[in-house]
């Protein structure tokens, strides 16, 4: 094991003494985390042990509540992107979200994905089109719903809802994809799907997947990060957390002893 | 144990439920007997003239309404331009920009004390405030009137339909780095665009009616109502109010019931347009 920690990918997002609270109540102390590029890192933990908070950090979605503040360093391109100078639209251009439940905007199929990328990019007609259908392709949701561009949204199912989310997501360009719990409010064939493209992803993104679910964690990830009561009890490689973990927390957790 | 016999509770329980019965026939009969004398009396007044004349002076037996029609169509629609956008503005900020603060609080709160403030109130304000400096009743005035009126409840109707939306719908928009206004008007209000519509249309409802403050404001006129911004402007409510208290003549009472079975009909089109609206939404 300590081999493969020599020739470790490098490092796109790193987290230095990340700390969260809401209000005066502390959720995050001290978080340190190295996510690796074009690399799945799964986040786990039992209910309420900072994940999303943690993963909600990323993108500065946190700060819509005026009562949430995180101090700390989340170092991202050369800057810490929790620094005020940092803009806001192209951070999140920059590093996408999916979200638990799938939130299709109130618009056609076309219009959820064209929406945010007209804004961001300048292009002809045909030019968004592309994109479009470009972005569902890589969703591996355009077969599905190439005919039915210009139905609204939320007439797919549930799964279909998640992957137009993530074309939605993927057709700006970023660099980095967060995903907070991205199967928990789809069946099992949504599910299988979602984590099969999951797996297509990470050829072109650093993906940071938070679940609940540890199968998921163990088949869809490269890197396994465990939470509990806001620290960091470790965090490595997922082959590792899953068969030979360090702490005792991690392995009472991953067999299911608690949580 | 002795038991307690049934005969009295049952008797209690319809008792109950009869009066509860005949106390909601009493509010509907109300309603049901002014339509009814407002449509009997106002049929009487209807005729192709009384639609497309406008109104004539006293002493003149004939004449219509049609004046007061677009005058009070005007009115309200100077009203609408004026309330919507900035009561919406106004909501937005309460929904998505105060944050919670004092500021917000205290708007939120004025905005609930003016929505019960006594219409003539309003028109008393507005005749001091534009009336007497220039010394010109005009419908202009009205619609500010009916604007200070629609204004709160424009604004809380908006902040209530946007603080429905859930937030997961306003994380997604700003996570793909969508400025915060663009995600208000185009997916929040898109979201909630039905409630919106009704917000509107019922604030509209609710001053086409009001009388007082256009006594102050539009005043009322014989011609037709071209000098909107000057001069006292025709329209409906006082009319009647002028036709059914001012004069002896039993043609202008006549006329007075036409034109309050008009308003009654555009407020009860309104009304039954935001039901449609709102069931769709639902369906």
């Amino acid at each position: 094991m300590k081999q493969e920690t020599q020739n470790k990918p490098p490092v796109k997002l790193s987290v230095r003494n990340l700390n969260f609270f809401y209000g005066d109540h502390q959720a995050l102390f001290n978080n340190d985390l190295d996510i690796y590029e074009k690399k799945v890192t799964a986040v786990i933990g039992p209910s309420g042990c900072g994940k999303s908070t943690h993963l909600r950090t990323y993108n500065r979605i946190f700060e819509l509540y005026r009562e949430q503040k995180a101090t700390g360093v989340i170092q991202y391109n050369g800057q810490n992107l929790l620094d005020n100078s940092v803009d806001l639209l192209e951070l999140r251009r920059r590093i996408g979200m999916i979200f638990q439940k799938p939130t299709p905007f109130p618009m056609s199929v076309f219009e959820n994905v064209a929406y945010a990328l007209r804004l961001h990019y300048k292009l002809s007609k045909s030019e968004l089109a592309g994109r479009v259908e470009k972005a569902l392709r890589q969703a591996a949701i355009w077969d599905e719903v190439k005919d039915k561009l210009h139905k609204p949204g939320t007439s797919l199912s549930g799964g279909q809802q998640q992957r137009l989310c993530i074309a939605r997501a993927i057709a700006v360009e970023p660099d980095i994809l967060l995903m907070d719990e991205p199967t928990s409010a789809i069946d099992p064939v949504g599910t299988l799907k979602v984590e099969n493209l999951i797996e297509e992803l990470k050829k072109d993104y650093t993906i940071v997947i938070v679940t609940h679910n540890m199968q998921q964690a163990a088949r869809v990830s490269d890197y396994t990060a465990f939470f509990y009561k806001g620290y960091i009890v470790e965090f490595d490689e997922t082959e590792v957390i899953f068969t030979r973990p360090q702490n005792k927390q991690t392995e009472d957790y991953i067999t299911g002893r608690f949580g | 144990m002795k038991k307690r016999g049934l005969f009295l509770r049952k008797a209690l329980n319809n008792a109950t439920a009869a009066c509860a019965f005949l106390a909601t026939c009493a509010g509907v009969v109300f309603l049901f007997w002014i339509l009814y004398t407002v449509i009997s009396m106002g049929v009487t007044g209807l005729s192709w003239s009384f639609l497309i004349e406008p109104t004539k002076p006293y002493g003149i037996p004939d004449g219509g309404i049609a004046n007061a029609v677009i005058g009070t169509f005007l009115i309200t629609m100077g009203a609408v331009a004026i309330a919507v956008p900035t009561g919406m503005l106004g909501g937005i900020y309460l929904a998505e920009f105060s944050n919670k603060s004092r500021l917000g609080k205290t708007i939120r709160f004025s905005a609930n004390v003016m929505m019960g403030m006594p219409s003539i109130l309003v028109g008393l304000f507005v005749y001091t405030l534009i009336v007497i400096p220039t010394g010109k009743f005009s419908g202009f005035a009205g619609s500010i009137a009916l604007a200070i009126i629609m204004f709160p409840v424009v604004l809380r109707t908006t902040e209530d339909m946007l603080s429905m939306v859930p937030n997961t719908l306003r994380e997604s928009a700003l996570a793909l780095g969508i400025p915060r206004w663009k995600a208000t008007l185009a997916l929040l209000f898109r979201e909630v665009r039905s409630g919106l519509v009704t917000g509107v249309l019922l604030a509209v409802a609710r001053v086409s009616g009001e009388t007082a403050p256009l006594l102050f404001t539009a005043l009322w006129s014989d011609s037709w109502p071209a000098g909107y911004f000057t001069q006292p402007t025709a329209n409906l409510t006082v009319t009647i109010n002028e036709y059914a208290t001012n004069s002896p003549y039993d043609e202008m009472h006549i006329r007075a019931w036409g034109a309050a079975l008009l308003v009654t009909a555009a407020i009860l089109v309104l009304n039954i347009c935001c039901r449609t609206i709102f069931r769709e939404k639902k369906s």
